[in-house]
């Protein structure tokens, strides 16, 4: 007497494996579900925007006809924008790394301020807006200005930035430190010249990539009160300024389908860009990642 | 020992030119990259005083109670203005129900999928494309909620007015899946392959083994990915502020047009509501409502995955 | 120097060699080390002489991988490390807080059981050093290089590829780069923490042929776990057990009629 009957076994499997086929199958229909939504968007958006898309559509301001309409202030404020964001979020957030990853000794402070730019990263961007509509608008009395934007922008990137150079930092491997550290040289020196070069890459991708975060943002900006109807450029860091995204939502919100179109354009030279930077960005990983 | 160029002398001679401005370097670098460390917890405490004060102003000329208990928020009522958050929560809760309705089931049959049955090859291509999907500017999500997917859903309901909860609510939960998805499969990647191959060893399938073995044990970092995923949700204000409406009412009807706490905070941005009115006040209010809400999301997701942890 | 040697109670340790006419470079004093509540080195006398290779042996985990890194307060970099006694190089007590550890490790060089080129040139590899510590000229620099890489055995096989990323070479050759890289800063004494370790046999006799003629110039300290190698190259060998040293003494006296039971258990291979 068997307690295992091996005919109700072979029965059993054949309805499992057809339960397992069956779900891998609905599993992956699942998966693909999310590669037909982008699919479809980007379709979409091409079809509707592509015919508005020509030479002038990028150095013509807005306008109330349609035909005329441009994106020029709303590029140019967001590279103004970048000009600002890049250089003080990039210094504030590898410094902040270096500090957690080489100086920071293990203690309650240090675990707290890692722990608070973990939560940061979680607080929604329109709250970024209203610290900087009370912070730089009006206490520093910066006005609506590109430069209270682009600081906002800088605190909003800046615990993503934190986040991605701490990894590049510990990617870096202790023999190369210790090698530094075993001729003589300075902390300081091991870390300028053996840490930064080798975590410089990964630093740079991680960068990128929060900038480019930054530069699809919307809410914040509006909060803090940036224009949405714009016809003219930045001409200093006081200026006043609109971004791509505000263009964009500004032309959805008009009630003339022709505008939707006008906006679908707009959305094809900003996710242009969008793709420019993170190709860079993979370029940067893909070259120097081979090296260690 | 004698040699023909001395080095150690150069170096000698070297450290006592140097010595006192390298021991000055030394000692401010570090501090000037601790003072770009607290910059992130100046941050968080400019967040947290500057709604608190701000909304310590509001409460002066609202009573608190009328803030949480009144069902209507008619700010721009000018003859009586009521200002009851309860509408703007409702929004927002009903658009964070329908995302997650839409983004659970999607996100993590896909982690279960790139986890337990996709090849490397597979995953190589599919990864990347739910990158792309978190990287679009939610502003794109919008526009396509407002052009593409309302009209869509009307053809299906009839009744759907143009503004609605349920087509930036499914359009919300499109854009989180990528984050359920790949938060859910690093929860899933941290089962060591070990006990997989003792069960698939026993002659259990890939789908039982996803089922009984592999989700239970990640099942924690799952649950917590879905709580950081509705934080994302609530806090959203783009899709829901172009494609939800502007029009705060209390209930759960997905087919009318309603208002969240962020499209709110949006409409008085771009109003000229003028600064030191109530209004303007009010959108601190609100946004430390919001602000409150995905804080106590985040702090629950830390919670869950640290304390479930199965320890391997 | 020799006052130092009289001065202190050196011969007292009947575990010490016989001093003859010859310098002692360092000499470690009661050294006790505590990785957190774990106490790795135990009462620790030592005298290393000038211009001769020190070999010390034992078990993994004997410590005396800990003990080297001490030599150049390297293991300082792990922060739990606590260490009490005397280590005097040159007479100077290097443990002595106000010694600055960089003044000590351009002196007392060290070589890694992994060979560890920066990811850099092979040229900004060797010139890292001298770099450092403030020599900028091209002319000095590129003669250093050349001098560095020939007295490592090297030249010949890098001259016409110094631009070239060092991790393009085989491993052997660079872990002789990372032995080129520390002779550009001329340091008096060289730590080799189990250079050969993960070289193949012919790089490692390479590394031995190097280590022999490198001992008429420096005073070179070598950790293995090799003990043919250490009868090979060193005229001392130490014998570190479980953190203590259990016997120190002329090469040939230790492999040929060690004076402790334990020492000729683990040369014979009875444990180990």
């Amino acid at each position: 007497m068997h307690f295992i009957n091996r005919e109700t076994i072979q029965k059993q499997t054949k309805k499992r494996m057809a339960v397992n086929h069956l779900l891998k199958t609905l599993f992956f229909a699942a998966t693909m579900f999310s590669l037909l939504v982008l699919a479809v968007l980007f379709y979409r958006i091409f079809t509707q925007g592509f015919e508005h898309l020509s030479f002038d559509f990028l150095t013509n301001f807005a306008s109330r006809k349609p035909e005329e309409a441009g994106i020029k202030a709303a590029l140019y404020g967001t590279i103004w924008l970048m000009a600002i964001t890049g250089p003080i979020s990039i210094v504030l957030g590898i410094g902040s790394a270096i500090y957690l990853e080489m100086y920071a000794k293990q203690s309650r402070f240090t675990r707290f301020i890692q722990t608070n730019i973990s939560n940061l990263a979680g607080v929604p961007s329109i709250v970024f807006g209203l610290l900087g509509l009370t912070v730089f608008v009006r206490m520093l009395e910066m006005g609506r200005s590109v430069l209270a934007g682009g600081l906002t922008m800088s605190l909003l990137i800046l615990p993503i930035i934190v986040v991605a150079a701490q990894e590049a930092i510990r990617a870096v491997p202790q023999e190369l430190q210790e090698a530094s550290y075993g001729m003589g040289a300075t902390k300081w020196q091991t870390i300028w010249r053996v840490v930064l070069p080798a975590a410089l890459p990964g630093m740079m991708t991680g960068s990128i990539l929060a900038l480019s975060r930054a530069v699809g943002e919307t809410a914040p900006l509006i909060v803090i009160g940036a224009l949405s109807y714009v016809a003219f450029v930045p001409d200093s860091i006081w200026s006043g300024f609109t971004v791509m995204p505000i263009q964009i939502y500004n032309w959805t919100g008009r009630p003339q389908e022709a505008f939707h179109d006008i906006a679908a354009a707009g959305i094809i030279v900003l996710l242009a860009l969008l793709i420019l930077m993170n190709s860079i960005a993979v370029f940067i990983r893909n070259k120097f990642s081979k090296r260690h | 020992m004698k040699k023909h160029l001395s080095v150690s002398e150069l170096i000698q001679q070297n450290k006592q030119k140097s010595r006192a401005f390298a021991s000055i370097r030394e000692k401010t670098i570090p501090f000037i990259l601790f003072i770009c460390a607290v910059i992130s917890v100046f941050t968080t405490l400019g967040i947290i005083f500057t709604l608190l004060f701000e909304t310590f102003t509001f409460f002066n000329r609202v009573p608190f109670i009328e803030f949480i208990t009144s069902k209507e928020w008619l700010p721009f009522f000018e003859s009586d203005p009521s200002y009851g958050i309860l509408p703007l929560l409702s929004g927002t809760l009903v658009v964070a129900v329908i995302a997650m309705v839409a983004a659970i089931p999607l996100g993590l049959t896909a982690a279960i999928y790139l986890s337990e049955y996709a090849s490397e090859r597979t995953k190589r291509t599919l990864k990347p494309i739910l990158e792309v999907l978190a990287g679009i500017p939610t502003i794109v999500y919008g526009f396509f909620a407002l052009t593409f997917v309302t009209p869509l859903l009307q053809k299906f309901i009839p009744d759907l007015s143009f503004f609605n909860a349920l087509s930036p609510g499914i359009v919300v939960g499109i854009m989180i899946i990528p984050m359920v998805a790949s938060l859910s499969e690093d929860a899933m990647n941290a089962v060591p392959n070990s006990i997989r191959e003792g069960a698939l060893g026993l002659g259990a399938t890939r789908f039982e083994v996803a089922f009984k073995i592999v989700l239970p044990a990640a099942l924690s970092g799952i649950i917590a990915s879905f709580v950081l995923a509705i934080s994302r949700a609530i806090g959203e204000t783009m899709i829901v502020t172009i494609a939800g409406g502007a029009t705060p009412t209390l209930g759960f009807d997905v087919t009318s047009s309603i208002q969240t706490m962020t499209a709110y905070i949006v409409q008085v941005s771009l109003g000229d509501a003028a600064y030191g009115s109530t209004i303007y006040y009010s959108i601190y209010a609100v946004g430390i409502t919001l602000f409150v809400f995905t804080l106590i999301m985040n702090l629950l997701a830390q919670y869950i995955s640290k304390k479930f942890r199965e320890a391997y | 120097m020799n006052t130092l040697m009289k001065s202190k109670p050196l011969n007292q340790n009947p575990i010490q060699p016989k001093q003859e006419h010859k310098k002692t470079v360092i000499e470690v004093n009661r050294l006790n080390l505590w990785y957190g509540e774990d106490q790795a080195l135990k009462d620790i006398h030592m005298n290393i002489p000038e211009n001769k290779a020190t070999a010390i042996i034992g078990p993994s985990g004997c410590g005396k991988s800990t003990f080297i890194k001490t030599l150049n307060r390297m293991v300082e970099l792990i922060p739990t490390v606590k260490i009490t006694g005397n280590i005097f190089y040159r007479e100077k007590n290097i443990l002595d807080p106000k010694y600055r550890v960089e003044e000590l490790r351009t002196r007392v060089g060290m070589v890694f059981q992994k060979p560890n080129p920066f990811p850099k040139s092979i040229y900004e590899n060797v010139a890292y050093g001298p770099k450092i510590h403030g020599i900028k000229k091209k002319k000095i620099l590129d003669e250093i290089v050349e001098k560095s890489l020939r007295d490592a055995a090297i030249w010949n096989e890098v001259k016409d590829r110094l631009h070239e990323n060092a991790y393009g070479l085989s491993g052997g050759q660079q872990q002789r780069l990372c032995i080129a890289r520390c002779l550009a800063i001329e340091p008096d004494v060289i730590l080799m923490d189990e250079p050969t370790s993960a070289l193949d046999p012919i790089s490692t006799l390479k590394v031995e042929e190097l280590v022999k003629k490198l001992k008429e110039n420096y005073s070179i300290i070598i950790v293995t776990h090799n003990m043919q190698q250490a009868a090979r190259i060193s005229d001392q060998t130490a014998f570190f057990l479980n953190g203590e040293l259990v016997e120190m003494d002329h090469t040939s006296k230790v492999f040929s009629n060690p004076r402790d039971k334990r020492t000729e258990d683990y040369i014979t291979g009875r444990f180990g």
